[in-house]
């Protein structure tokens, strides 16, 4: 008895002091990562699409609603990343706000059907991160004035590892021939790392989207892959790794690993964002050095 | 256009190469199984097959993890296992052949499924274990030539004992106890090319190089031997055909491959010979 009023008085208390914290929802990741780097412990965070998992086709559930509406802060990515978030807000009524950390970045465009529309991955781009992080802390600050020294502080010492960890990427990939820098992936994520350091991504069409791709478009890709020289394929989320080891060996390149794009890892150095750029670069640079 | 086009992508890839090699190797060895399992009223023993395969490659994946040799061999065994029980209790109880397999495929797939809720696993394990056609790696093509060359001599082997037991098991039981081992070897080589053929080329493209063109011959000829010929002749031509649609016409190649089975099976139902529906047609309304 005394025991399960001990237990009661705890959970009452912790529930007091979750009452205390600002309650944020991230939709990804990542901007659960940068979004905890910069405020520690002051927050009570719940993040939608997990670890290893694919924000395109998120199917949020009921729990994902009530966290939403619960929530003071919703941060997204935007520029059409989570285009399901919107009708989460709108159903559930919440009346947090939500803010799109991707505000203020110049974005790539991409051609979709005919149609330009934004590409969303502006994050692998770090100079793009330190955007990211400045919309999340003046966002926190403004949402919990009373931590917002502490928001600062926080941003502060994350934005000097971003820092640090930009000018690695820019002496590293600078160093690499021009002839060396076509890497082959899976799907279009990369387009804003491409263009900070004048690496030419190529996705093969098909190849990412189609269960079973035609021996016209494998065909395609192994002329592609000899004609531009590229050095290194590499595997992100293609279905069938054994394709594209085919592909690869057959037209001369290696398989250079796996590369991070929309999620996080669940473990491993790629868990978190600083991490999976710091995974993605050497594993990129280990792939393409001469 | 010049007859070049048949052959130049075999010439400039080695992915067709394997393709056309490995997929040519299985349509040969696989279509007269595929003969006898129409024969013995079987036929729907590939799709039985390559869902109840399931509950091996669980097992192979919790004690080996995401290895293909291990998943392929826990394939292998369950087919092997659900076969055999389907055939013994048929053999022992005279419950349909048909019967006892779709009774024993969904006990197999259901503890498959369980097993891998068990083992709090989100991977669709089927899919990973199926591959393509294009995807044929020079170790995969040894084990399909293996497996082909294996299976071909074996049924050769049985061959006799194989057709008495499939026409008349009774009369066989009489002067040979042969039978029900000549079965289990067949049995077992179907399990043996399906579940290959599921890892090296998927399983759409297996069931369809099986038992299309083992319908089709039917429509061509009574007699057993020119039957087997003739599907694994038209298989082979459909994996050949079937590239180098996916080749030049930009579509993806297993369908194209089965379609291309399903069209001669097709012709087969309107023309052949025997009982094709334009020759009932003709024999029908008698001439003047």
């Amino acid at each position: 008895m005394r025991i399960l009023i001990a237990l009661l008085t705890l959970s009452l208390s912790l529930c007091a002091n979750a009452e205390d914290k600002l309650k944020v929802v991230t939709s990804f990741s990542i901007l659960a990562d940068i979004t905890q780097q910069i405020a520690g412990d002051k927050l009570e965070l719940r993040n939608l699409v997990g670890a290893d998992a694919d924000a395109h086709i998120y199917q949020p559930s009921a729990e994902d609603a009530k966290a939403v509406f619960a929530a003071d802060l919703v941060i997204a990515n935007g520029m059409g990343f989570e285009p399901w978030l919107a009708r989460l807000i709108d159903s559930s009524e919440a009346p947090g706000t939500r803010i799109d950390a991707s505000a203020g970045v110049l974005p790539l465009m991409l051609d979709e059907d005919g149609q330009q529309v934004a590409d969303p991955h502006a994050w692998q781009n770090l100079a793009n991160a330190e955007i990211y992080v400045q919309n999340i802390a003046k966002a926190l600050a403004q949402a919990d004035p009373n931590n917002a020294a502490h928001y600062n502080a926080g941003r502060d010492a994350y934005l000097t590892q971003i820092r640090s960890l930009l000018a690695e990427a820019k002496t590293g990939l600078g160093q690499l021939p021009p002839a060396q820098r076509t890497i082959i992936t899976s799907h279009d994520a990369f387009a804003y790392l491409g263009q900070a350091y004048g690496l030419k991504f190529i996705a093969p069409q098909g190849l990412s989207t189609a269960d079973e791709p035609s021996a016209a478009e494998v065909a395609a890709l192994i002329r592609q892959i000899r004609a531009d020289g590229v050095k290194a394929v590499f595997v992100e989320n293609i279905r069938d790794p054994r394709l594209i080891e085919q592909i690869a060996s057959e037209a001369g390149a290696k398989v250079g690993g796996t590369l991070y794009s929309d999620a996080l890892a669940s473990e491993g150095p790629a868990s978190t964002y600083l991490g999976m750029f710091k995974y993605n670069l050497d594993t990129l640079l280990a792939a393409l050095k001469p | 256009m010049s007859l070049e086009l048949l052959w130049t992508p075999f010439v400039e890839f080695a992915f067709m190469r394997r393709a056309l090699l490995g997929g040519v190797a299985l349509a040969i060895s696989a279509a007269p199984l595929g003969v006898f399992l129409v024969l013995r009223r079987l036929s729907l023993m590939g799709d039985a097959i390559a869902h109840g395969i399931l509950p091996g490659a669980a097992v192979g994946f919790w004690l080996f993890g995401l290895s293909l040799p291990a998943l392929t061999i826990g394939g292998l065994v369950a087919g092997l296992g659900m076969a055999g029980i389907a055939a013994w209790v048929t053999r022992r109880t005279g419950l349909r052949e048909d019967a006892s397999l779709a009774a024993i495929y969904p006990i197999s797939l259901a503890s498959g499924v369980l097993l891998l809720g068990l083992a709090g696993n989100k991977l669709d394990l089927l899919h990973l274990l199926f591959g393509s056609v294009l995807a044929v790696d020079p170790p995969t093509l040894n084990g399909m030539l293996l497996v082909s060359i294996g299976s071909l001599l074996l049924l050769a082997l049985i061959y006799r004992w194989l057709l008495m037991d499939s026409l008349d098991p009774l009369f066989l039981g009489g002067v040979s106890r042969f039978g029900p081992l000549a079965y289990g070897l067949f049995l077992g080589l179907v399990v043996l090319n399906l579940v290959v053929g599921f890892q090296a080329i998927g399983a759409l493209m297996v069931v369809g190089l099986m038992m299309l063109p083992a319908a089709a011959a039917r429509f061509w000829s009574r007699r057993l031997p020119r039957m087997l010929l003739l599907a694994a002749l038209t298989g082979a031509v459909c994996v050949w055909l079937g590239l180098l649609l996916s080749y030049y016409a930009n579509l993806p190649s297993g369908p194209c491959i089965v379609l291309l089975a399903g069209l001669a099976y097709i012709c087969s139902v309107l023309l052949g010979p025997l009982n094709g529906l334009l020759r009932r047609q003709l024999r029908l309304s008698p001439a003047h």
